[in-house]
């Protein structure tokens, strides 16, 4: 088991994973989500490809209403 | 005449008059709040997402995307390196939705909780660094004109002044600042976007800032709050016509005097004092 830090809260994970998969454990549409991982924005085209380690920082964002 | 259209880096707006989509009670009360105001161009906000308890609805079912061009904002930051981050994630967002949206973002950097008025400097730095990453930049800054003058130096795509702080409602408070703005940035350069955005609390508020020449208002707490926000949010399109218009059509000047709006001769009455000729008052001190 890994923990990581997504949208501020520590998580265990079974070990280290795709960022793809990370997503598929939540109930959100993915168009409806940007990431950022380790405070660098994380394409849509690289999800597969990227990996998320132990003590890595995750945001998770979405659009709301604003000004 | 016909008025040309507002045009804000690539892109070209319909309607003046940029509304935002937060504080409404209800997504559908935002939704018919936003086809009332004739506007083509929505702000947004970019926020964690709640993630595993997820009851709530999501902002992007009720936006039409193909009829309303999504601006982001960077609301709620207080850093330039915030401010840039949240300008990245909103436009990952929005290239992932396919929206037009994806080049530009509302730079918001906040210096002041209380006020919500912007931090220069931040705002400054974070607006070269978003033109350096390729974004059209749309500047919310306050009513100073030198602050107002090296954002658009720095290459800002349009600079925003507040009319007064983010839902005060308060209009514009000072006039005079904005006025000043207006001319400083459109000299040699007179179709430079400049919004008004924020402070505004009703339909006049926007008129006025149309009369003085801004070429867009972005306003958002006037609508949700107001008793009827779809009521508001259709004064809300007649004040930009309204002020608009009278822009273009040009306002006479003020007199301290009246002047007869019918002819003088024929009138079948006489005056009570002769004519006006002979009974001028004194003239008065000058200034």
């Amino acid at each position: 088991m890994i923990t990581v830090n997504v949208n501020g809260e520590i998580v265990s994970i079974d070990g280290p994973m795709s960022i793809e998969r990370l997503l598929a454990t939540v109930q959100v549409p993915t168009n409806y989500l940007a990431v950022e991982l380790n405070a660098e924005v994380v394409m849509r085209e690289d999800y597969a490809a990227t990996l998320v380690f132990n003590g890595d920082d995750i945001e998770l964002v979405t659009l709301v209403g604003g000004g | 005449m016909v008025d040309h259209n507002l045009v804000i880096g690539a892109h070209t707006l319909a309607s003046r008059l940029i509304v935002g989509t937060g504080r409404y009670d209800t997504m559908e009360q935002m939704r018919e709040s936003l086809d009332a105001s004739g506007s083509d161009c929505v702000t947004v906000a970019v926020r964690r997402e709640r993630l595993y308890d997820r009851t709530g609805q999501n902002i992007l079912d009720f936006i039409d995307l193909d009829r309303y061009t999504l601006l982001p904002n960077t609301a709620g930051c207080y850093t330039a390196v915030d401010a840039v981050r949240a300008a990245k994630l909103g436009r990952e967002m929005l290239r992932s939705l396919g929206n037009a949206g994806a080049d530009w973002v509302k730079l918001e950097v906040l210096g002041d909780s209380k006020t919500l008025l912007p931090d220069p400097v931040e705002t400054v730095k974070a607006c070269e660094q978003l033109v350096e990453l390729g974004f059209s930049v749309l500047c919310y800054t306050s009513d100073c004109p030198v602050t107002a003058v090296r954002l658009k130096k720095v290459g800002a795509a349009s600079v925003m002044p507040a009319g007064s702080p983010i839902g005060s409602g308060q209009g514009l408070i000072n006039k005079n600042n904005l006025q000043i703005i207006l001319e400083y940035l459109k000299q040699d350069d007179p179709t430079y976007p400049v919004i008004i955005d924020a402070g505004v609390g009703t339909a006049s508020d926007v008129s006025e800032a149309f009369e003085l020449g801004a070429d867009g208002v972005l306003l958002n707490t006037a609508i949700a709050h107001a008793r009827d926000p779809v009521r508001m949010s259709r004064a809300m399109r007649h004040a930009t016509i309204a002020g608009r218009e009278a822009y273009l059509a040009g306002r006479i000047p003020k007199r301290l005097y009246g002047t007869a709006s019918s002819p003088e001769e024929g009138v079948i009455s006489t005056r009570p004092y002769g004519s006006s000729a002979h009974h001028a008052p004194p003239p008065l001190p000058a200034p």
